[in-house]
């Protein structure tokens, strides 16, 4: 009897265990026409915030369509691993929202839709975005696999009451504002003039990028290879080191900051006069205890005799459908959905996001000054990351090597030019065209 | 004349066999049931996630090729080569990566060795309060890994960290309050790390291989004048061998391939001094979506650790059992 029943559990076990295993691998949507799953990245102050605001919008969505959307908010650290999952394996969700950065490196891979013509008509038009920001959704000349969901843009904040207590006027050069930042530099009272997020390699490739712009450089050749070591480009870098390396007005601390956050948090508690970050930013500042008139934001300043006046990368988030989709019609009309006005309005105030419409107007900030500021940056001073599939092998080399070069500067060492320079020819020669 | 016996009859039929199987063979069969899950398992969870990176460090799997991964061109050694190559930065920072882990792994074995080792023999005789040390030294086995990681990340800040308040501002044993978390010193820090989470295993192998030792061999020996370093030596280290042995291997398998410790306590760049291999592995393959090489410094790691392996049981085995035999 004992017998008889072991025969009969071990097939059965066996077979269980192959069927937990093929449930390990289908992780995917298991779409049909009538629901949609979606991956949408952290936005807003938590993962459960973002479930928050979304949940609403998505239920309109359903009211309007009849598709029902399965929700899932993935925090910045998972998202890029659990797409590359999703494209290896095809079982991923129908939409998923991307850092606007990767866009052609995702587009390379082929696991993303290719938006052309019928699906753009689907979309309601190319002509709807604005053409920057349309331009991250892929490489120069092909059909784009993203459209931009949320806009993003690089301001300079400032705390009023310190400037004012300073006699110091918000800077319009680069030289202006290090002179504004030793004014409000005191290492004895551990207050900085200003605080960078110096272990972020994310935060720093950025700074290389737009420090390197302002010089009139560019990352990449016109025949899409890397170039990371035009004057240009190294002066930039060097440029932006020297805030904590020479000029001396950031807290050495700052090379262990490994996000924005704790730049704000700095900024919020008055450790620091002015911090460089997107416009999302009000939020966290507010929420860590500053009001809206104790903080003013300016568009962070390129040398006098810089070659270009880029204040920012074209930051954002856009919204993608899986190639393996098995609900095209459906993933596109809840792209449309996602991009309408309303949806952009609505969205815009939560997510502190710049509209990606050409006649959209921002509702992130009450402050009209400062709306108008970031949008005139995001639209005119705002140029896109190199739209390279090696995009992606850019951000981590050179950030993570002005994170080891920040770190030299906070334990004491010194980075020269020359330093700076085999850095980079050390990045450029790591990246696998 | 006697009568011849009559021949054996040979029309008669044999016997018909039982229809049923015969009770053996189902008893053959019974056995490959049982263990048909656990191979199944095997299979799945192990061999074949080895035998596809095994493919795969032969195919230039870059990000042009993961969706369609099965179509992935073949190139042969071209990964093994991109990853050994010390003229370009993926072959010196791997080098660079190797060594780090070598020291890392010597190190944190060594140290967890000598504290367990210290821990149990001190707890071997009976005292008040015996317990509470064994229950405090076991804690940091116990508690879940990210919580305790994270938690050292936080006192390893140079600001806001207790460790720089302690040596600093309590202590005062260094004047200036140092980084740990970047530069130089971040090795300390995953080493220490490391040691704090790995020596409570030590211990309490230790532990258990101590009580295995009978009493008399310490009261006999003691009668012959042995002191209690003698002791430890020509007594406690020659019965634990058996246990050394197998925990010193485990015990650098597991450093070794210490892929959790810097990932929490440095984040997603860790730097140059706290380079561990495995985390460099992964960031080969996953931020440089690069899964060719990556796939080549695995197999690389992989018969590394299995070079090693060999020798320590040829040397601590395989020769003793061939001297005894």
């Amino acid at each position: 009897m004992r017998r008889r029943t072991l025969l009969t559990a071990a097939p059965l076990a066996a077979a269980g265990a192959a069927g937990l295993a093929a449930c390990g691998s289908s992780s995917g949507s298991g779409s049909n026409s009538d629901t949609l799953t979606y991956w949408a990245s952290n936005q807003g102050t938590s993962l459960e915030n973002d479930k928050e605001v979304l949940t609403p919008v998505l239920e309109k969505f359903t009211e309007e369509t009849g598709i029902d959307v399965s929700l899932e908010v993935i925090g910045w650290g998972d998202l890029q691993t659990r797409i590359q999952t999703a494209i290896t394996s095809g079982q991923g969700p129908d939409v998923v929202n991307i850092g606007n950065t990767w866009g052609v490196s995702l587009q390379a891979t082929g696991g993303l839709l290719e938006l052309g013509d019928e699906q753009f008509e689907a979309l309601g038009g190319r002509d709807r975005y604005v053409p920057a920001a349309l331009a991250t959704g892929g490489a120069e000349g092909t059909d784009p696999t993203s459209i931009p969901l949320y806009g993003l843009a690089y301001g300079m904040y400032y705390n009023v009451k310190m400037f004012e207590d300073a006699g110091v006027e918000p800077p319009t050069t680069w030289e202006e504002m290090v002179e504004a930042a030793k004014a409000l530099t005191d290492p004895e009272g551990d207050v900085w003039g200003m605080s960078l997020a110096a272990g972020s390699y994310t935060e720093n490739n950025h700074f290389a990028f737009i420090n390197a712009t302002q010089n009139g450089a560019a990352l990449n050749t016109k025949d899409g290879k890397p170039s990371f070591t035009e004057d240009g480009v190294i002066d930039g870098i060097l440029r932006y080191l020297d805030l904590m390396q020479t000029d001396k007005v950031v807290d050495p601390s700052n090379a262990q900051f490994d996000n924005g956050t704790k730049s704000v948090t700095a900024f919020a508690n008055g450790k620091a006069a002015m911090i460089i970050n997107q416009n999302n930013a009000n939020a966290t500042i507010e929420s860590q205890g500053m009001t809206p008139d104790q903080f003013k934001a300016i568009p962070f300043p390129a040398p006098a005799d810089a070659v270009s006046d880029c204040a920012s990368h074209l930051a954002g988030i856009n919204l993608a459908a899986m190639r393996d989709t098995e609900n095209e019609e459906g993933a596109l009309q809840f792209m449309k959905f996602m991009t309408s006005p309303e949806t952009q309005e609505e969205l815009g105030e939560p997510f502190a996001s710049l509209p990606v419409l050409v006649d959209g107007e921002p509702t992130f900030t009450e402050d009209a000054e400062q709306a108008e500021m970031f949008m005139e940056i995001y639209s005119e001073r705002a140029e896109p990351l190199p739209l390279v599939p090696w995009e992606d092998q850019y951000e981590t080399t050179v950030g993570q090597a002005m994170n080891e070069m920040f770190a030299t500067i906070a334990t004491g060492g010194t980075v020269t030019r020359e330093d700076v320079m085999t850095a980079m020819q050390t990045a450029q020669d790591s990246i696998r065209v | 004349m006697s009568s011849l016996t009559a021949p054996e009859d040979t029309t008669t039929p044999p016997k018909v066999p039982d229809a049923r199987p015969p009770r053996r063979s189902r008893r053959h069969l019974f056995p490959y049931l049982i263990i048909a899950p656990a191979v199944l398992l095997e299979l799945l969870i192990h061999i074949i996630p080895m035998a596809t990176g095994f493919w795969m460090s032969f195919v230039e799997l870059t990000k042009f090729f993961i969706r369609r991964w099965l179509e992935a061109p073949f190139v042969g050694l071209e990964n093994y080569s991109i990853a050994i190559d010390l003229n370009t930065p993926v072959g010196q920072e791997l080098l660079n990566s190797f060594l780090v882990t070598v020291a890392f792994t010597a190190l944190v074995v060594g140290l967890s060795w000598g504290l367990g080792m210290a821990a149990a023999v001190a707890l071997q005789r009976p005292f008040r309060g015996r317990g509470v040390f064994r229950t405090l030294f076991l804690i940091p086995y116990a508690l879940p890994l990210y919580a305790s990681v994270i938690t050292w990340n936080f006192m390893l800040q140079r600001d806001t960290g207790v460790i720089n308040h302690v040596l600093v501002d309590q202590l005062g044993i260094l004047d200036g309050a140092p980084f740990w978390l970047i530069g130089d010193n971040a090795f300390v820090s995953v080493v220490v790390v490391a040691i704090w989470r790995m020596w409570p295993f030590a211990f309490l192998m230790f532990m258990a291989g101590l009580q295995s030792i009978p009493g008399e061999l310490y009261e006999a020996s003691a009668i012959d004048g042995a002191g209690p370093m003698r002791q430890w030596r020509s007594v406690t280290l020659p019965m634990l061998a058996p246990v050394n042995q197998t925990m010193l291997l485990v015990m650098f398998l597991w450093v070794f391939n210490d892929f959790n410790t810097p990932y929490v306590l440095f984040g997603s760049a860790q730097p140059p001094a706290g380079d561990l291999i495995s985390f460099h592995i992964y960031n080969a393959s996953f931020l440089s979506w690069d899964f060719g090489v990556g796939s080549a410094m695995s197999v690389l790691l992989l018969l590394f650790l299995l070079a090693v392996s060999l020798v320590y049981l040829y040397f601590t085995q395989w020769k003793k059992e061939k001297r005894n035999a």
